[in-house]
């Protein structure tokens, strides 16, 4: 995708989208804030310390851990699937459902099946696929994608989803929100009861138990485990962790990050099918087990601590650029802060490069990140990579030339004094507060134009802060 | 023709310059604490927790108290009971109105899709969050706290726990138990639409909650 410019414009120049970004990011901050002060929780951070660990540790020995969790899942009648790509991931779904002549399929929200894009592909096979979780629902009758990680249909107001209702679903309008998600109960309820199959995501995969951990607010995700015949977990490869207990981390930071709840309304913990002395559940229970592109990214020490993430969302809510642009404007399924850095690993630099400098680099997503991806940095290395893919191309000498020439001046504390001595005098302040912008060339620079063009430098003071500095302590350096 | 397990794997360790069936370094610790607090303010802390998120309670001084709670809920409607012994041994299980005893997956998710209510004990309670832990046996099933549209739970006291570590520390592999292990906490909630808060929507959107 070539940078959005047109697209952009019109999300930050539409007033409605703009309120109700700067609403519901606003307000999952404050539910956050609230959620790991003092009085709620003793010492939040060292739980975010913990979980970075654990992930750490559990990527950096993925094989293990993926296998014992397929050991386990086969202890349990379960039954592990590995998928290398999202053609993979869809035919196994599709094979089940030939095998199982499935009509039809509830789902629950996965960001993971967003990326290998299953509604769309099985829908080709006139297979009723149903997202259940409210947001997810309005979504797929609107034939949109999630707006955020967590709060996927952010950008709809009561108004947009009467309409959706009215249009998509034949009912009377109905512009009440309560009210509305009374339809969608009822409508969903149907499908509950009459699918073969059901598809949800994973939040967590548990190595010693063979389990899969969901967290949610609706039920939808325990409907969609428990209702069907057959369900198929679906998760990316690094969900793993390696113990349940590990869960009395991670369950604290996730809800609270995401949502501010110590835990959310239900915290499912599935393994297998229902056993012999249990009345209901599965009777088939698959976990497929998806790459599409992490091996990659654990390739590379440097950023493999992209893979750490749990999809709280918290780097959305607190990133100015997301709050700005939006969830549409990202060119993958994964937005805000964690998405310019997932996104180039998983499709390569050149795709997106101007992705990793969307972002000020304010280190709002680092603070907040519950397993403490340092996101920043990982966007600094990817704009590297970008620069250097520009280099071979034999692009951005001017750039490199630039650089070179700074950091010559910059080393040479003699000689940056004198450019600093100089610079008063040929270039004085002006009245209407411009300085840079007068200088002579400057202007016909195509980059520094563009950055000047919204501001400038204040003008150079009479003395520097180095003269000060030795006039004030009496002449000693 | 490599399978996409081997694939995998084999990318995985290359990257990670490890060798199959490696074994790895100590794990760190699970960070767990448990306070100790006594009976009496642990069910405090947990109907306090519960009414914070909208749920009903009732400290319950006797299993009398608790069916006289469960029966005026069952009047005029149609509740459907587990099977957990607690229930019958305190009269709830066999009151009018109550349906219990299904051993049938497909009859009972009929009933619980047309009844009013169902009725559930608890295997556990989280005092700090107020969270009911429902663990899948044929005592109890997962529909009926899931299905209805109203769900009350009957619990006696001494199944309250301080909180999540004390019950990992108890069950530190849940799925030796049972293939489904479910915290609830409060009703099932949705702020999807311009983020206001609206109960019931696939879930019940009534807990009710009573303490023996």
């Amino acid at each position: 995708m070539i940078f959005p410019a047109e697209k952009l414009t019109a999300a930050v120049q539409n007033p409605k989208l703009q309120t109700a970004i700067y609403d519901s990011t606003g307000r999952l901050m404050e539910k956050r804030r609230v959620a790991i002060a003092p009085d709620s929780i003793d010492d939040f951070q060292a739980y975010r310390t913990q979980a970075h660990r654990i992930k750490q540790h559990t990527i950096e020995n993925l094989d293990y851990y993926l296998e014992q969790f397929e050991r386990n899942v086969s202890a349990n009648g379960g039954k592990v699937v590995w998928a290398r790509d999202a053609d993979e991931a869809v035919a196994f779904v599709r094979q089940i459902c030939k095998e199982k002549g499935v009509q039809r399929i509830v789902k629950s929200k996965s960001m993971t099946t967003e990326e290998i894009e299953l509604n769309h592909e099985l829908e080709h096979d006139k297979i009723d696929i149903v997202e259940t979780d409210l947001g997810e629902y309005i979504l797929q009758l609107a034939n949109e994608k999630p707006y955020h990680i967590v709060a996927p249909a952010l950008h709809k107001t009561r108004y947009d989803v009467a309409d959706i209702f009215t249009e998509k679903l034949g009912e009377a309008r109905e512009e009440v929100i309560e009210k509305q998600t009374m339809i969608a109960r009822r409508r969903l309820r149907e499908k509950f009861v009459t699918a073969e199959l059901g598809i949800t995501g994973g939040n967590f995969l548990i190595a010693d138990s063979g389990a899969v951990t969901i967290i949610e607010n609706e039920g939808n995700a325990r409907l969609s485990s428990s209702a069907p015949r057959v369900q198929i977990a679906v998760a990316g490869i690094e969900k793993l962790i390696p113990r349940a207990q590990d869960l009395a981390t991670f369950l604290r930071v996730l809800g609270r990050s995401a949502t501010g709840q110590p835990l959310t309304v239900y915290t499912s913990f599935l393994s297998g099918p229902r056993r012999e002395n249990e009345i209901d559940g599965p009777e088939e229970f698959y976990v497929l087990l998806i790459d599409n592109g992490r091996t990659k990214v654990i390739a590379d020490p440097a950023k493999r601590q992209s893979l750490y993430c749990i999809r709280c969302g918290a780097c959305l809510n607190h990133c100015p650029v997301y709050r700005k642009i939006g969830g549409h404007n990202y060119p993958w399924v994964y937005s805000g802060p964690i998405g310019a850095i997932l996104s180039p690993q998983f499709h390569g630099v050149a795709t997106d490069p101007w992705l990793p400098y969307a972002s000020s680099l304010c280190g709002a997503c680092a603070e907040v990140c519950p397993v403490k991806i340092q996101i920043p940095k990982i966007l600094l290395e990817l704009r590297h990579e970008v620069t250097e893919a520009k280099r071979v191309v034999g692009d951005g000498r001017l750039e490199k030339l630039a650089f070179q020439l700074y950091s010559f001046v910059m080393t040479r504390p003699g000689l940056y004094n004198f450019i600093e001595g100089l610079a008063p005098r040929f270039f004085p302040g002006q009245s209407d507060g411009k300085w840079l912008n007068k200088v002579p060339g400057v202007m016909s620079i195509p980059p520094v134009a563009g950055w000047l063009s919204q501001r400038d430098l204040p003008p150079p003071p009479e003395k520097s802060f180095r003269e000060l500095w030795r006039e004030r302590s009496g002449g000693r350096a | 023709m490599t399978t996409a397990r081997e694939s995998i794997l084999h990318k995985v360790r290359t990257s990670l310059g490890r060798s199959a069936g490696q074994a790895p370094p100590p794990v760190p610790p699970p960070l767990m604490r448990q306070p100790v607090i006594d009976t009496q303010r642990r069910v405090d802390m947990f109907c306090a927790a519960l009414d914070k998120l909208a749920a009903k309670t009732l400290k319950a001084a006797s299993a009398a108290e608790a069916r006289a709670y469960a029966e005026a809920l069952v009047k005029d409607r149609r509740a459907v009971a587990s099977n957990a012994p607690y229930l019958a041994e305190i009269g709830v299980a066999s009151l009018a109105g109550v349906e219990s005893g299904f051993t049938d997956r497909l009859k009972l998710r009929e009933a619980c899709v047309h009844y009013d209510l169902g009725i559930t004990s608890a295997d556990y309670c989280l005092a700090d969050t107020g969270t009911m832990v429902m663990i899948s046996s044929r005592e109890e099933a997962r529909m009926i706290s899931l299905l209805p549209p109203r769900h009350l739970a009957i619990v006696p006291r001494e199944r309250i726990l301080t909180g999540l570590d004390e019950l990992l520390t108890l069950i530190p592999i849940p799925s030796v138990r049972s293939s489904s292990m479910v915290l609830i906490t409060g009703p099932s909630r949705t702020a999807d639409i311009e983020q206001i808060l609206v109960r019931g929507v696939h879930g019940p959107g009534e807990v009710h909650v009573v303490v023996v």
